[in-house]
């Protein structure tokens, strides 16, 4: 469980970019964060694992001041992604899966056990174990990211933007292994995107914020969709979008779901 | 060339004091260099003062700083400590603007995602920045190791015997073959120890140059398994 507790971040500049944000994030869930940029989503995320300190107010993890923890010690038992997996580039791949745990004095040996399991859960080929990031296309270190995020077996996985980098097809694929992933391990999620039907997609949850960290509508995906609650909201995500708004006209004997345009989105299932 | 046939193991004997010159002038210069380095990246506004300093230095006539160094440390006038020492302050010189360049254009985002997945200060140091600073160093490092190379024989002037020696010996003795030999025993000496530098940090980075994978027009087997 991940609280936030009335809390502001303001930057040098003066720029504030969280005011006032108090929430439980649930565990074993996923909370997508979603706004546009200013909407101190990113600085919300980085707050859990002391990237950044809030300027006022507290995060507790599991009801423990995040202050309480030594930020190392934090960090490592804290699975991060980020976009392009920030993998580091002198690093095999399966080196890099190790991080966590060869920096916890995990034997070499053992550590590369774990890495191979993990390349195999997030879906890429064993031989890639040996190469190095530059050798890999952005949808397959994107999956390296998220398998050393695992590697330590954290309790809460936070993802910023992780596939913000990758072509449409790629992302679709990533959200879709990330589903399954998290379908069986239940980890703490926090996702921040910008992209609502990402959100909409991996969020058991979904928290949509406005510029300075406010909050403009939580709930679960479908509640969001069927009661946006106020034109905010309505507008950010795309409820007047033709393909939000759908139909079912009958044909063939099954029933097609259209959307507002008339151009048919799939079938209902029987 | 009847020089050289009879004279050769003094040729070789100076080849080797020129080299316990000048390998120990280099390691110290990258000792001080590559940390002093760091420190300049990090905190840039001391570190603009150090780079100053460091060039500064550099503008310290060679003759004069020999006859300061053991004054300042109490080294005997004439050693080869107080060479080693006066070409280390300029290997150190020249290497410290380099080794705050390697260090500056790590990565940004490389560093934030290795803070953020753990890494101490000094799991930072020695795990990302070191090795992701190499092939900067490395070429900042052949520059001072043919630069040093060089700047050792001016120990024939304090008495200390290198290539150098070879030199003075050859125009006070006006044997012409002496000097040539002197002088291409340094480039050679200049070329090896360049090209065992390349060796060096080819090994020490080996992604540096791997090929990326060809371009396929199919996405590669690994992702297609999802």
């Amino acid at each position: 469980m991940i609280e936030f507790r009335a809390v502001s971040k303001s930057f040098s500049g003066g720029a504030v970019a969280v005011e006032e944000f108090s929430y439980v994030l649930p565990s074993h869930r996923t909370v997508a964060l979603v706004g546009s940029s200013g909407s101190g989503k990113t600085t919300l995320l980085r707050m859990v694992n002391r990237m950044l300190e809030p300027g006022s107010g507290t995060v507790l993890i599991d009801g423990r001041d995040v202050r309480e923890f030594n930020k190392v010690a934090l960090r490592r038992s804290i699975g991060y992604v980020m976009q392009d997996g920030g993998l580091l580039p002198h690093r095999t791949v399966a080196e890099n899966i190790s991080t966590v745990p060869v920096l916890n004095r995990v034997s070499r040996k053992e550590a590369r056990v774990t890495a191979l399991e993990l390349l195999e859960q997030v879906g890429l080929d064993l031989t890639l174990a040996d190469r190095y990031p530059a050798q890999l296309s952005g949808g397959q270190r994107q999956r390296v990211g998220v398998a050393r995020a695992l590697a330590a077996d954290p309790n809460i996985l936070l993802m910023d933007e992780p596939f913000g980098a990758v072509d449409p097809i790629v992302r679709r694929e990533l959200q879709n292994q990330l589903l399954a992933l998290q379908s069986r391990l239940g980890k703490t999620m926090v996702f921040v995107t910008h992209d609502i039907d990402e959100a909409l997609l991996l969020g058991d949850e979904v928290i949509v914020l406005r510029s300075g960290g406010r909050i403009a509508q939580v709930g679960p995906p479908a509640e969001i969709l069927a009661a946006p609650a106020d034109a905010f909201v309505r507008d950010f995500i795309g409820a007047d979008r033709p393909e939000r708004v759908l139909r079912i006209v009958e044909t063939q004997g099954r029933k097609v779901v259209l959307d507002q345009a008339g151009r048919p989105a799939g079938v209902l299932a029987s | 060339m009847t020089w050289l046939s009879t004279s050769w193991p003094r040729v070789l004997e100076l080849t080797w004091s020129h080299l316990l010159l000048s390998l120990p002038a280099i390691l110290l210069g990258i000792m001080v260099a590559v940390p002093l380095g760091r420190i300049a990246s990090r905190w840039p506004r001391p570190g603009g003062i150090v780079l100053g300093a460091a060039s500064l230095l550099y503008a310290i006539p060679a003759l004069p700083l020999l006859i300061i160094i053991p004054f300042l440390f109490g080294f005997p006038q004439r050693s080869p400590t107080t060479l080693v020492v006066a070409l280390g302050v300029y290997a150190a010189a020249v290497l410290v603007r380099t080794s705050a360049d390697a260090f500056t254009s790590i990565d940004s985002k490389v560093r934030e995602s290795a803070i953020a997945t753990g890494h101490s200060a000094g799991a930072m140091f020695w795990r990302v920045d070191l090795p992701l600073a190499v092939p900067v160093l490395v070429s900042g490092i052949r520059v001072v190791t043919v630069s040093t190379v060089g700047l050792v024989t001016i120990s024939a002037l304090i008495g200390v015997p290198s290539l150098g020696t070879l030199f003075t010996d050859g125009f006070q003795r006006g044997i012409t073959a002496e000097v040539i030999t002197g002088i291409l025993a340094v480039i050679v000496v200049a070329c090896v120890l360049d090209a065992i530098c390349v060796v060096i940090g080819r090994k020490l980075t080996p992604w540096s140059h791997t090929r990326s994978q060809p371009k396929r027009t199919h996405e590669p087997a690994g992702e297609a398994k999802a």
